[in-house]
């Protein structure tokens, strides 16, 4: 595949040459730009982008780090998470940067068909949860315990939720096992779907803002946090296995171990980039710099993955050694 | 559903020439006493039995029937190595569009390597823009496109702006490349038009997200499958609009041509086409339109093209930044409507104008060559006419403008904004939607084919019972009923505005000027852009989803109206003017009775616009099906089920489509 997409772009050239027949050849001030040092080593590297912030805090410092110092030519594609797996197997990805677990695209693709791989935690921990805007807390502070949620059932109404309190879920990609979990806590709560995390987030904002009440399922890191530090309820604890039957569920949602996939193709071909990949590890608190860099302080996402790296030269140079 | 049921007979009712001596109001009547009948029956039975077999299905609860769709998809994937046809006839294409695509962006939008910066830069694409309009539309037109294409550099998104029109392009030039011969074959031949409908119908209304990840395994990610997903969106109007504009194409002056002798094919080139020709342009811009509609969509998947930035924009709810990429998809629609137009136009204009030179025309063109070379090498050249960079950069400040106004805009207005909402959920959308979706699956299966029956005869209840038959075979009726009642809701919303302005606009060369701007805006901007500031007015909620699915279905159907009021002979409009009719008269007993065809099909349209909104509407709190789809496209294991909605919401769509339109054919017959 990866030849076949070569003779692609043979074949673009060959039509945009052709077209440029009239318009001759120019002199003037514009000079080819050199091929970048080790270029041959490291040759095309792909990776998806997973449309959240800190994934793409997390993609482009490592391209950063792949273009600058391997000489990669990086190319970042925007796919959601299934699309971007299913890209493995035809070699149009080589990474996946940040994926929160998904076991049946695990068993599928590295399982089943081999075309991916685990290539290790990215030491970032992914944390799932109901949460409440600041203010709440603040006004009724006892409602983070989920023993009082149904005492305050009345302040979620919505003209969506039916009469009873709404919790309101966000884009559909995420894992939930919010509708077991109210029925299973006996909580009077109707799951709302906002369908997107846009308005998700939207919802949070307008409710603190408005200081309008608003329960909702929210994750960290995430970049909003650090504008609207939400509040979360404390459901009963995770223990190993509480969650394995879907339908039974009563327990908080786990810790995830944030993993690193890889093609097994790019594994294996002894890119220079796919060792940079394996080696790249960071905290939550460094990913959330990043992510502020983009979202709130509008930098572009290659200044802004310069920016770190240029401030954190010694973990960088821990991933390179 | 008695709602819109009642639009198109109150619409369709008076009869367009005053005929003496046979009113018939008895028939009207009556259909009014059986659905009010119906209706009663409906209510009693609700007020009953609500919560009873209303067929609910779990959030992650999958049916045989999408499991097996699963499945399906799993072996698909896992044939798709080795396999003749895949590899070679499908990949071969892929291979070809993708070529394409990259040769184009090489040469106009992206740095072609070893080059820093494309093979031609700005300058020289604006000047090969501006003058390919010269020479097809002329000087109006040369101005428009040149200052568009400025303008995309100016406000920062260059290369993504030329991105996109090469997508567009590219699956425009295939659309109509298919469309018009198909639109032809569709006006000639009642077989052809009885295939051909359906598959679009399915084009029009299956949701997009729906086939991405089919045509990703396809035509593997990136360009081709864009072009791909746009050319199955985009495709249906200019088919659907070519072959309404041949067969309206008046049966006298037909005879008169055929009666002279004249064959098929000459009756075809020289009398159908150049009398619907008007109307075939209005396909291509609609196709156009829909194909810059998808760009956000086929961002998804890598798609080139501004569809990226509002995404972007999007994750980091910067609502800024996604106006302004959504500002220059409007500047796009814009420049590329009025010079496809101006360019219809100019021929007919040019051989009846005296003063049409073509001598001094010829010299303008070899002018303009010259001149446009020049600026393509400088260009190639030099770095200030290659890099759009070194343009000022109007992009931060507006973006900046914008942000802050729409802040003020909902900080202000959030509290009345959601009054409007809860009024409007709590006394019409709830108990609506509780009629629908609480009863009984098997009471509102009966009533919808007794409306289906009364409104329109046997063949509308047909496709009803065989469109709820495969509702209820892909297992989500409740979401269906849930989905149908918003579907219903906004598409009201959508004709009532569409009577209004579309009136205005057809009577109004003022008020059509002034409104089109606005319309393509509402057509064209991706829903992404105005999601966010929808969302701090209304909340996350089904009312924000109709108000979405509004904005963008509104315009098609208001144009579509304006077209029809337009098109009534002005003579006759002055005869009834001249016998003493008020304004208000000449408009509901000439002008709208005269342009029914006009209304049904942009209520027809309309529909299917408000259910292309579905997903969108999911994504801001709508729920039901739209969710269901977003969640099949995001959940491999949820696949199946996705798909299972997007059948169910086609099968909504079919459904309704032949219930209004054998609904008018009805009352037109009296």
């Amino acid at each position: 595949m990866r030849t076949g997409r070569s003779r692609v772009r043979g074949l673009a050239a060959l039509i945009a040459a052709g077209s440029l027949v009239v318009s001759g050849c120019g002199g003037g001030d514009i000079e080819d730009s050199a091929a970048p040092e080790g270029g041959a080593d490291c040759g095309d590297f792909d990776m998806a982008i997973n449309p959240w912030v800190g994934y793409e805090a997390s993609a482009h410092v490592v391209g950063y780090v792949a273009a600058t110092e391997l000489g990669c030519n990086v190319e970042y594609k925007s796919l959601k998470e299934e699309v971007a797996w299913q890209g493995f197997g035809s070699g149009e990805v080589d990474v996946v940067i940040e994926n929160w677990g998904h076991e049946d695209l695990k068993q599928t693709y590295i399982e089943e068909q081999g075309t991916a791989q685990d290539a290790g935690p990215n030491g970032n921990m992914g944390v799932i949860g109901w949460y409440v805007p600041p203010w709440m807390a603040e006004e009724y502070p006892d409602i983070t315990d989920w023993q009082n949620l149904n005492k305050y059932a009345d302040l979620f109404v919505t003209s969506e939720s039916g009469g009873k309190g709404q919790l309101l879920d966000g884009d559909p990609s995420f894992v939930t096992n919010d509708e077991a979990l109210v029925a299973n806590l006996g909580l009077n709560f109707t799951v709302v779907y906002a369908g997107s995390e846009p308005a998700l987030i939207q919802a949070f904002r307008s409710a603190e803002e408005n200081r309008t009440p608003l329960l909702g399922y929210f994750y960290d890191p995430q970049w909003f946090l650090s504008e609207v530090p939400l509040v979360k309820v404390d459901l009963p604890p995770y223990t190993d296995g509480c969650d394995a039957d879907p339908a039974a569920v009563a327990c908080d949602y786990p810790q995830y171990i944030l993993d690193k996939i890889v093609a097994t193709d790019f594994a294996e071909s002894g890119s220079p980039a796919y060792d940079l990949v394996e080696a790249f590890e960071w905290t939550n608190e460094d990913q959330n710099i990043v992510a502020r860099y983009i979202a709130e302080d509008g930098m572009d996402p290659e200044d802004a993955a310069q920016k770190w790296v240029e401030d954190n030269p010694d973990i960088v140079q821990g991933w390179l050694a | 559903m008695t709602t819109v049921a009642e639009r198109p007979a109150a619409s369709a009712a008076p009869e367009p020439p005053p005929a003496p001596g046979q009113p018939k109001p008895e028939p009207v009547r009556r259909t009014g006493l059986v659905l009010a009948a119906i209706l009663g029956i409906w209510v009693l039975g609700w007020l009953f039995l609500q919560g009873s077999a209303t067929l609910p299905l779990g959030r992650a609860t999958l049916t045989d029937f999408q499991a097996k769709l699963n499945d399906l998809r799993a072996a698909f994937d896992a044939a798709r190595d080795g396999n003749f046809f895949l590899e070679y006839v499908v990949g071969g294409i892929s291979d070809g569009l993708e070529a394409f695509v990259v040769g184009a962006q090489d040469l106009l939008s992206q740095a072609a390597f070893p080059r820093p910066v494309p093979e031609i830069g700005w300058l020289g694409v604006v000047a090969i823009g501006a003058w390919i309009a010269y020479a097809l539309a002329g000087l109006r037109s040369t101005i428009l496109v040149g200052a568009s294409l400025v303008s995309f550099g100016v406000l920062g998104y260059w290369s993504e702006s030329i991105d996109l029109l090469i997508v567009t392009f590219t699956a425009v030039l295939i659309a109509v490349a298919i469309g018009i011969p198909l639109g032809i074959a569709m006006a000639r031949s009642r077989v052809v038009t009885a295939i051909v409908t359906p598959i679009l119908d399915v084009m029009q209304t299956m949701p997009s997200f729906v086939y991405l990840l089919p045509l990703v395994l396809l035509f593997s990610i990136g360009p081709s499958a864009a072009v791909m997903a746009t050319l199955i969106y985009a495709l249906p109007p200019v088919v659907r609009i070519t072959a309404h504009g041949l067969r309206t194409v008046a049966a006298s002056t037909i005879e008169a041509t055929t009666s002279m002798g004249s064959t098929k094919a000459q009756l075809l080139r020289k009398v159908q086409l150049p009398m619907a020709k008007r109307t075939i342009i209005v396909g291509v811009n609609q196709t156009m339109m829909a194909a810059l509609s998808i760009a956000t969509i086929a961002a998804l998947i890598d798609g080139p093209g501004l569809g990226e930035p509002v995404i972007e924009a999007l994750q980091t709810l910067d609502i800024g930044a996604a106006f302004v990429s959504g500002l220059a998809i409007v500047i796009m629609a814009i420049m590329l409507d009025r010079t496809t137009t101006a360019a219809s136009q100019r021929a007919e204009a040019e051989r009846r104008s005296a003063r049409y030179d073509p001598r001094r025309r010829r010299i303008g063109l070899v002018g303009g060559s010259v001149l446009a070379a020049v600026c393509v090498y400088l260009s190639r050249s030099y770095l200030w006419a290659a890099d759009p960079s070194n343009l000022p950069d109007l992009g931060r400040p507006l973006a900046e403008a914008a942000g802050a106004a729409t802040d003020w805009f909902t900080d202000t207005f959030s509290g009345v904004t959601g009054a409007i909402k809860d009024g409007f959920t709590y006394g019409l959308l709830n108990p609506f939607q509780s009629l629908l979706a609480d009863s009984p699956w098997w009471l509102v299966a009966a009533v919808l084919l007794a409306v289906a029956f009364v409104l329109g005869g046997w063949r509308p209840a047909a496709s009803t019972a065989v469109c709820l038959a495969v509702i209820l075979a892909v297992g989500l009726w409740q979401d269906s009923m849930v989905t149908l009642t918003m579907t219903l809701v906004a598409t009201v919303l959508v004709m009532a505005l569409a009577v209004v302005f579309g009136v205005w606009m057809g009577r109004s060369k003022g008020a059509d000027t002034a409104l089109r701007p606005l319309l393509d805006a509402g057509q064209t901007i991706p829903p992404f852009v105005y999601l966010v500031p929808a969302l701090a007015l209304f909340g996350t909620s089904r009312f924000t989803a109709i108000v979405a699915a509004i904005v963008y279905a509104g315009p098609a159907a208001i144009k579509l109206v304006a077209d029809g009021i337009r098109g009534v002979s002005p003579t006759t409009v002055e005869a009834a003017e001249s016998a003493g009719s008020s304004t208000l008269q000449v408009i509901t007993k000439v002008q709208l009775p005269m342009a029914r065809s006009a209304l049904v099909l942009a209520s027809n349209q309309g529909l299917l616009y408000v259910l292309s909104m579905v997903v969108i509407g999911g994504l801001v709190g709508g729920g039901a099906l739209g969710y269901t789809v977003v969640s099949g496209f995001s959940q491999a294991q949820l696949f199946g089920k996705g798909l299972a909605a997007g059948i169910a919401i086609v099968a909504l769509g079919i459904m309704l489509d032949r219930i209004t339109q054998h609904t008018a054919a009805r009352q037109g017959r009296r």
